[in-house]
């Protein structure tokens, strides 16, 4: 045995080792090292709000904020579930692609198409009981937001298009064609000239979850959904054959289709899913929260969602925990401008630090180099 | 482990937040932002003023959250509910979400810019502005000032208190031409279709500049934005073409003051003075007279008006002034009834 295979071989048997029992470095990487992230960028984030004249007594103020309107309270916790669901449910959709090896930047336009049909259906049908009611119009979202990705991976699969620009396009297609949808008489509403949609109908609305304690409370039905489309996708990538197949193109696409694998059909399937994951999003917001759609109503969601998905790994659970990082720092963002009055930009500045940083865990390990033992742990699940 | 070194400045900030809750039993006045953001040289930082104004004047506290999109109007007005004595919300399209918070929280005093409730809602005091009456000033002027006999104007979004400058102006300079009989043109907007220019947001200045730059090619030297921060890339583009061949005219406050750095673009500005009636609703509340309901501004109350021409003072005809100044008469005495 040469001595490079014998390298080989003790790095193997590591590797083994390691996936039997969690060494140390695993724990460093899933806690302490977001931990210290954190700590990072909240130093950094102070250091730019002192650079622009906020004062100490501010910025000690604004860390409390962020803190206490993110997890401090009900009501936070409320604001934090409701800004999250939508991010985990786009982040999922984004995550499938990443898995089967395809970038969807459409996470946008998808929340945006599948948000129109719901609130078509929701706004339409008077007179049907809410379980019949709500669930068509769920049901509208998640047909016309898959539907819209597909496009994009049926692009893919008889052209060769390549999906990231053909959702960057179907997404600028999106905006436009909201603010046109918006403008048709069935569906804008009576009596305004702008482009604003008729009110989805209680019937269709998903319920709020603690209305009973106190009506502002806005955490609602959407959350439920959520949960059952982590599970949906962790089930699917991991315990059917179909999510197999994702996986496999998404490592190697030329092996999966020498495998027999019909790599065309994935492409649309996966997009389908992720397309339709982004329209239950856009379905989630209008039924939820907006009850009505204005232009521009995804608010980012289907852009956020990328980040999401990269800092989740792509991983269902770590999906959701990223959307839930997320919709915490939204939540307790506002927060920070109600209390110390700290200006929405700064914010966002601190808020994209804290990603930044968590989702640099080797920059992480670079400026606190005492207290990690073990190397980072490898990226992939 | 460095637990330790962690709690250090959460036990400061701890204190910190400790200090400041004594001085929470002073008046608050809140108020939310439209998109746009509370520096917009314009619509926000008006109504905006009119809180600076009264914590000046009486020493309250005052708040203010921005909104970045609609999606934010709710949890913004839910997540001051119970800190502030009294919520502004400060646009058009904050209406919806305003009614349903003060439906849903009968004690809250709110009161909104630019949104008029029927039937009225008790615990909301609406702030409606007769724009057109000033605009109408700013068209006349617009007609007597320009050398291409063509003027234009472009919006922000299609809604009542947009359009509402946009109709005031084109019936301005209508009437000017009924008056001299001559022919100056309005681009951008038609008041009997409701059709126009609109860049669909309150936020790029880049659409500004474009928008302005369109009507410019298409013969515009004088341009009227109505879209909050968008009008100042419309001044930027002003400000490099030189006042000879483009003039902006302001909207919500005189932005020869609050855009100092290209103040030399305005012709003048039609002032909607939202810093007052914010003002009096906070003091109203304070004073215990709040009372939901409607407050108008018009040209007879000072609720808007056209602010002065500064440099471009020498360039207004002596002759051209004092019309207008007795077309604002008129107005405030009926004798001319602008839209009607």
């Amino acid at each position: 045995m040469s001595e490079q295979q014998q390298a080989q071989t003790e790095k193997l048997a590591h590797q083994l080792l390691q996936r039997a029992a969690p060494s140390r470095t695993v724990y460093e990487d899933l806690i302490i090292v977001p931990v210290f992230a954190i700590v990072a960028a909240l130093i950094l984030g102070g250091l730019v709000m002192l650079a622009t004249n906020v004062s100490l007594e501010a910025i000690g103020k604004s860390y409390v904020a962020l803190i206490y309107g993110s997890v401090g309270s009900l009501g936070a916790w409320s604001e934090t579930l409701t800004a999250a669901t939508p991010l985990v449910l786009a982040g999922l959709g984004v995550a499938m692609g990443f898995r089967a090896g395809f970038f969807n930047i459409g996470a946008e336009g998808q929340v945006l198409m599948g948000g129109m049909a719901a609130v078509i259906a929701g706004f339409s049908f008077a007179g049907l009981p809410i379980y019949i009611h709500l669930p068509l119009a769920l049901m509208a979202g998640i047909l016309v937001g898959g539907f819209y990705a597909g496009i994009a991976g049926w692009l893919r699969a008889a052209t060769g298009a390549h999906e990231v620009i053909s959702t960057i396009m179907l997404n600028l297609i999106s905006y436009r064609l909201v603010d046109y949808l918006l403008k048709v008489p069935f569906i804008q509403k009576s009596g305004r000239s702008d482009p604003i949609s008729n009110a989805v109908l209680d019937s269709a609305q998903l319920p709020r979850l603690l209305d009973w304690i106190d009506p502002n409370l806005r955490v609602h039905g959407g959350l439920i959904i959520m949960l059952l489309a982590v599970w949906f996708c962790y089930w699917l990538l991991f315990k059917t054959t179909i999510g197999f197949e994702f996986r496999a193109s998404g490592e190697n696409a030329d092996a999966a289709r020498f495998a027999g694998m019909r790599s065309g059909l994935i492409v649309v399937l996966v997009m389908a899913l992720a397309g339709a994951l982004a329209g239950l999003a856009g379905a989630n917001q209008v039924l939820g929260v907006l009850e009505r759609a204005s232009p521009g109503f995804s608010a980012g969601i289907g852009f956020n969602a990328i980040s999401v998905a990269l800092l989740g790994r792509s991983h269902p659970i770590g999906v959701l925990i990223a959307g839930l990082l997320f919709g915490a720092l939204e939540a307790g963002g506002r927060q920070m401008q109600v209390d110390a009055g700290v200006s929405l930009d700064l914010i966002g500045i601190v808020q994209s630090l804290i990603i930044a940083f968590i989702a640099a865990p080797l920059l992480v390990r670079a400026v606190f180099p005492w207290g990690f033992r073990g190397k980072a742990a490898s990226r992939k699940e | 482990m460095d637990f330790k070194r962690l709690a250090k400045p959460a036990l400061l900030a701890g204190m910190m937040v400790l200090g400041s809750a004594a001085s929470a039993l002073a008046f608050t006045a809140c108020q939310v932002t439209d998109t746009g953001g509370i520096d917009d040289n314009g619509f926000n930082q008006t109504a905006w003023k009119g809180v600076t104004d009264a914590m000046a004047e009486h020493g309250i506290e005052g708040r203010f959250l921005e909104s970045q999109a609609a999606t934010d109007y709710e949890p913004n007005i839910n997540s001051l509910l119970g800190g502030c004595d009294i919520i502004i919300t400060v646009g058009f399209l904050m209406g919806d979400a305003t009614a349903a918070a003060a439906q849903a929280n009968p004690d809250q005093k709110f009161s909104i810019v630019d949104y008029a409730y029927d039937p009225t809602i008790p615990n909301v005091l609406g702030q409606v502005f007769a724009t057109d009456q000033a605009a109408f000033l700013a068209g006349y002027l617009a007609a007597g000032m320009t050398k291409s006999g063509t003027v234009g104007t472009f919006g922000g979004i299609n809604i009542p208190p947009v359009t509402v400058f946009m109709d005031g102006f084109a019936w301005g300079v209508d009437y000017y031409n009924q008056q001299k009989g001559t022919s100056v043109t309005v681009l951008g907007w038609d008041p009997d279709t409701k059709e126009g220019l609109f860049t669909n947001n309150f936020e790029s200045l880049d659409d500004g500049r474009t928008f302005a730059q369109n009507l410019y090619d298409e013969g515009a030297d004088i341009v009227l934005p109505v879209a909050g921060p968008v009008g100042l890339g419309s001044a930027a583009l002003a400000d490099e073409l030189g006042t000879d061949n483009l003039k902006i005219i302001g909207v919500d406050a005189d932005q020869y003051l609050t855009n100092p750095e290209k103040q030399g673009v305005y012709l003048t500005s039609i002032l909607k003075q939202m810093d007052a009636t914010v003002k009096s609703a906070i003091e109203a509340a304070m004073d215990g007279t709040f009372a939901g309901g409607l407050e108008v501004g018009t040209l007879e109350n000072a609720g808007v008006g056209l602010a002065p021409y500064h440099d471009m003072d020498s360039a207004v005809p002596a002759e051209l002034k004092s019309e207008i100044e007795t077309i604002k008469q008129q107005i405030i005495d009926g004798t001319i009834s602008v839209g009607m």
